[in-house]
C-alpha cells in the first residue's frame, strides 16, 4: 500500500499508528490537542484517542520534559513535542542532565523511551526562536539520539520506530518541508531506524545532508547533472549514533565530500563528520572535506535568511571547490 | 537608606475582587483602595490613547494580510491594560514587555513603525531600550520577568527606591501572560522579587488564552491569588478598564518605589482577535464567548462616559482624523523600513569581529559578487 501525502501528515500517521499499537504511547504539548499543534501535526489525535493520552500542558517545557521522565516509570511512552526549536531550551536541563543519563546511572535499570519531537530550521520567514537548529547540542550529549527525517515515507515510519526504541530519542522534524507531499509505503519501513540511505547515486562527488538540507542537495545534484556532473546524495537520518557507513563507502569512491546542514558551522555536525571522513577515507580524498552551513552568528532576521541558509548555488559553489582543490 | 523590609501592610490578604472604576455601561465606579479623580481632559487623553493603539494594531494586522509583515500579534480588545498601566509609569521607569504591548510602547513615544521591523522581518529587535527604557520585545515565554526582577536589584543596589520623591524613585515592570505563569522562569522570578523586595511589578494581561489552551489548564485559583504564596500583593483588576489598570499599577509602582518591593497585578481581559495573524481561534473558542467580551469593550465604555460627560463630536472626530494620520504613517514607512542585507548579517554577534567570523562574512561577500552567487 502506497499514499501520497505530506511530510507533517505522514507524522500524524505514523503517531496514530503508534498509539494503536500500543496504549501506552502518550503526547504531550503546547497546543497539540484541541487545535492540532501550531503546524496541526497532531490534528484530530484528541479527538480520536482522548485527552488522556494527547495532553496539552501547561506552558512549560521544563516541565513537559520532567513531567515525561515521570511517566516512563509508569511504564508510558511518551512523545512530546517543543512547538519550535527556539523553545527547547528551558528543557534542556531536564533532557541533558537528566533523560540522557538515567540509564547510565541507573546501571541499565530504568529506561526513558521519550521521544522529543522538534519542528526546526529556517526558511518559513519566521520571527526570532522559530528557525534554529540545535541538533549538534542534543548529538553531543552523550545519552540521547537524535534522528532527523527528510522524506513523508521517513517521516511515517522514523517516528513509529523512534517511539518504539527504549532510548530517548530527539527527533527533529524539517518544518519547511511539512507541507512537500511524496509517497509513503505504509506496508513497510524498508530500512532500520539507525541507517543513513544513498538517496542519488553518483561518481564525481559525494554530498552529505540530513532533514530540510537533503532536498536542497537533491536539487543541486539535479542543476549539477545538467552541467554533466554526477553527484551522489547521502540523506543521514540518523545524526546520533551515525550511521557513517554508506558515507565512507561513496567518499571512498568519489574522493570528493560535502557536508550541508542549516546548523552554525563551528562544532555543528559538519565537524564530526568532517573529522570523520578525513580519518576513514585519509588516502581516497582529492580534497578537504568542504561544509556548507548556517554562519557562525544568530539566525538573522527573515528577510535576510535566504543568504544564511545554504542554498542550491552555495551547495554547487562547494562542489567546485572541491573539484578544482 | 533603610527599606521596609515586608511587604505592603495587608498585602497578604489579597485583593482578589475585580477593582473596577469604569463599567462597561460608562458608569464611574468608585473604590476606597484606589480613590483616581481624573477630569475630562484627562480622559479624553487617555481616550485619544486607546483609539491611537487600536489603531496601531488593526493597521499592522491588515499590513500582514497584505503580505507586508511576516506576523503580527493583535492586541485588540487589551488596549485598556496597556494604556492605563503604560500611561501609569514614570518617564524613569524601566518596562520588559511580551512581543504584545503595542500600546505600552506607544505610551513610552516610540514611533509605532518601529514595532514593525521585527514582524516584518527586517531586524530582531527595533530600538534602542535605553533610550526608552522599554527593553525589545521577548518572545521566550517568561524570560523578561527575570530580567524585570534583575534590573529592579540593580535599582536596590543604586538606593534608586525609598527617597520619598516620586520623580526619582524608579521601579521595573514586567508584562507577561496568563500562560507565562506556568514558566518555570517566572515562579523564579516571583522569588527573586520577594526575597530581595525588589521595586518590580508584574503585570499579567489575563486574556484567557495561552494560544489555544484555557487559563484552567495553567491555574487553579486566579492569577493574583499566587502572589501571597510568594509573599507579595496581588490584584485583581478589570483589565478592559483604563482606569481601574491605571489606578491600580500607579499604586503598584508607588509602593515598589517606596521599598515595599513587588507585586502581580491581573488584569482580567481577553484577546478579541487570533493569537497571531498564524493562528485560526475558530479552532478552539466559540464565537459566543469572543462576542460576549466585545460587549466589555475597553474603548465603547470610555466613550460612553465622555459623551455622558459632555464630550463633543469634534473631539471625537478629532481622535479619528489623528489615527487616520497614524495608519497612514505605518502604511507609508512599513514598506520603506531599511532591508537587511548579507553584509549586516554579521554585525553584532559580538563586541567585536573574531576573525573566523570576519573571513566568512569576508568569503560570503566575495562569493555573492561572483556570478552564481548573484544569480540567486
Ligand atoms: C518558551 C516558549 N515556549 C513556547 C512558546 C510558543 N508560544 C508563543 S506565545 C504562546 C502562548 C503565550 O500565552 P500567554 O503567556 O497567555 O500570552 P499571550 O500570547 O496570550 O499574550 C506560546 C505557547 C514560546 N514563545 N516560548
Ligand atoms: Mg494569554
Amino acid at each position: 500500500m502506497t499514499a501520497t501525502m505530506t511530510l507533517g501528515a505522514a507524522v500524524n500517521a505514523g503517531l496514530r499508528a503508534a498509539m494503536e499499537r500500543d496504549d501506552k504511547v502518550v503526547l504531550m504539548g503546547e497546543d497539540i490537542g484541541r487545535l492540532g499543534g501550531v503546524f496541526r501535526v497532531t490534528d484530530a489525535l484528541q479527538k480520536d484517542f482522548g485527552a488522556n493520552r494527547v495532553m496539552d500542558t501547561p506552558l512549560g517545557e521544563a516541565g513537559i520534559m520532567g513531567t515525561a521522565v515521570g511517566l516512563t516509570a509508569r511504564g508510558y511512552r511518551p512523545v512530546v513535542e517543543i512547538q519550535f526549536d527556539g523553545f527547547v531550551y528551558p528543557a534542556y536541563d531536564q533532557l541533558v542532565a537528566q533523560v540522557a543519563r538515567l540509564h547510565y546511572r541507573s546501571a541499565g535499570r530504568v529506561r526513558v523511551p521519550i521521544v522529543i519531537r522538534i519542528p526546526f530550521g529556517g526558511g518559513i520567514g519566521a520571527v526570532e526562536h522559530h528557525s534554529d537548529s540545535p541538533e549538534a547540542q542534543f548529538a553531543l550529549t552523550a545519552g540521547l539520539k537524535v534522528v532527523s527525517c527528510a522524506t513523508p515515507h521517513d517521516a511515517y515510519w522514523m517516528i513509529q520506530q523512534a517511539i518504539a526504541s527504549d532510548d530517548p530519542i530527539v527527533f527533529m522534524e524539517p518544518k519547511r518541508r511539512y507541507w512537500d507531499s511524496g509517497e509513503v509505503d505504509t506496508r513497510s519501513a524498508g530500512v532500520e531506524l539507525w541507517t543513513s540511505l544513498v538517496r542519488r547515486r553518483g561518481a564525481d562527488a559525494t554530498l552529505i545532508a540530513y532533514g530540510p538540507m537533503v532536498t536542497t542537495c537533491l536539487g543541486a545534484a539535479t542543476v549539477a547533472a545538467e552541467e554533466g556532473l554526477d553527484l551522489e546524495v547521502i540523506d543521514l537520518r540518523a545524526l546520533s549514533p551515525l550511521d557513517l557507513g554508506p558515507v565512507f563507502a561513496s567518499v571512498r569512491r568519489t574522493g570528493r565530500a560535502v557536508v550541508v546542514h542549516e546548523a552554525q558551522r563551528t562544532l555543528g555536525l559538519g565537524a564530526e563528520l568532517s573529522a570523520r571522513i578525513t580519518e576513514e577515507c585519509f588516502y581516497s580524498l582529492e580534497a578537504p572535506v568542504q561544509r556548507v552551513t548556517g554562519y557562525d552568528t544568530p539566525y538573522p532576521p527573515s528577510r535576510v535568511e535566504s543568504e544564511f541558509l545554504p542554498s542550491v548555488d552555495r551547495v554547487l559553489d562547494a562542489v567546485d571547490t572541491a573539484r578544482e582543490f | 537608606m533603610t527599606l521596609p523590609m515586608t511587604p505592603q501592610p495587608g498585602a497578604l490578604d489579597g485583593e482578589h475582587d475585580l477593582v473596577q472604576l469604569l463599567a462597561p455601561d460608562g458608569t464611574r465606579r468608585h473604590d476606597p483602595r484606589y480613590p483616581l479623580e481624573v477630569d475630562r481632559a484627562q480622559l479624553e487623553g487617555w481616550y485619544r490613547d486607546l483609539v491611537l493603539a487600536r489603531r496601531i494594531d488593526t493597521e499592522a494586522f491588515a499590513l500582514q494580510r497584505h503580505g507586508e509583515l511576516g506576523l503580527w500579534p493583535p492586541a485588540l480588545g487589551q488596549e485598556a491594560a496597556q494604556i492605563g498601566s503604560g500611561r501609569a509609569l514614570r518617564d524613569q521607569d524601566f518596562v520588559f514587555p511580551t512581543y504584545r504591548q503595542h500600546g505600552v510602547a506607544y505610551c513610552r513615544g516610540i514611533d509605532p513603525a518601529l514595532l514593525l521591523g521585527m514582524f516584518r522581518g527586517t531586524e530582531l529587535g527595533g530600538w534602542d531600550p535605553h533610550e526608552y527604557r522599554y527593553a525589545l520585545p521577548q518572545i521566550i515565554i517568561g524570560a523578561q520577568t527575570l530580567h524585570a526582577t534583575g534590573y529592579a536589584m540593580g535599582l536596590l543596589l543604586d538606593g534608586a527606591v525609598g527617597h520619598g520623591d516620586t520623580e526619582r524613585d524608579t521601579a521595573a515592570i514586567a508584562y507577561l501572560g496568563d500562560g507565562a505563569t506556568s514558566q518555570g522562569d517566572v515562579a523564579e522570578a516571583f522569588v527573586w522579587a520577594a526575597s530581595y523586595q525588589a521595586p518590580v511589578v508584574f503585570f499579567c494581561e489575563n486574556n484567557q488564552y495561552a494560544i489555544s489552551v484555557p487559563l484552567e489548564r495553567q491555574t487553579r485559583v486566579p492569577i493574583a491569588q499566587r502572589a501571597a504564596g510568594f509573599g507579595f500583593k496581588g490584584v485583581r483588576v478589570d483589565g478592559n478598564d483604563v482606569l481601574a489598570c491605571y489606578a491600580v499599577t500607579r499604586a503598584a509602582l508607588d509602593a515598589a518605589r517606596q521599598g515595599f518591593g513587588p507585586s502581580l497585578i491581573e488584569a482580567v481581559t481577553y484577546r478579541i482577535g487570533a493569537h497571531t495573524t498564524s493562528d485560526d481561534p475558530r479552532r478552539y473558542r466559540e464565537d459566543a464567548e469572543t462576542e460576549a467580551w466585545r460587549a466589555k469593550d475597553p474603548i465603547d465604555r470610555v466613550r460612553i462616559h465622555l459623551q455622558r460627560e459632555g464630550s463633543d463630536a469634534a473631539f471625537f472626530a478629532t481622535v479619528e482624523a489623528e489615527a487616520d494620520q497614524l495608519g497612514a504613517h505605518l502604511r507609508e514607512v512599513c514598506g520603506r523600513l531599511p532591508e537587511p542585507d548579507l553584509v549586516g548579517l554579521f554585525d553584532h554577534v559580538y563586541t567585536d569581529v573574531p576573525e573566523e567570523l570576519a573571513r566568512q562574512r569576508d568569503d560570503a561577500i566575495a562569493w555573492q559578487a561572483t556570478d552564481e552567487g548573484g544569480d540567486r
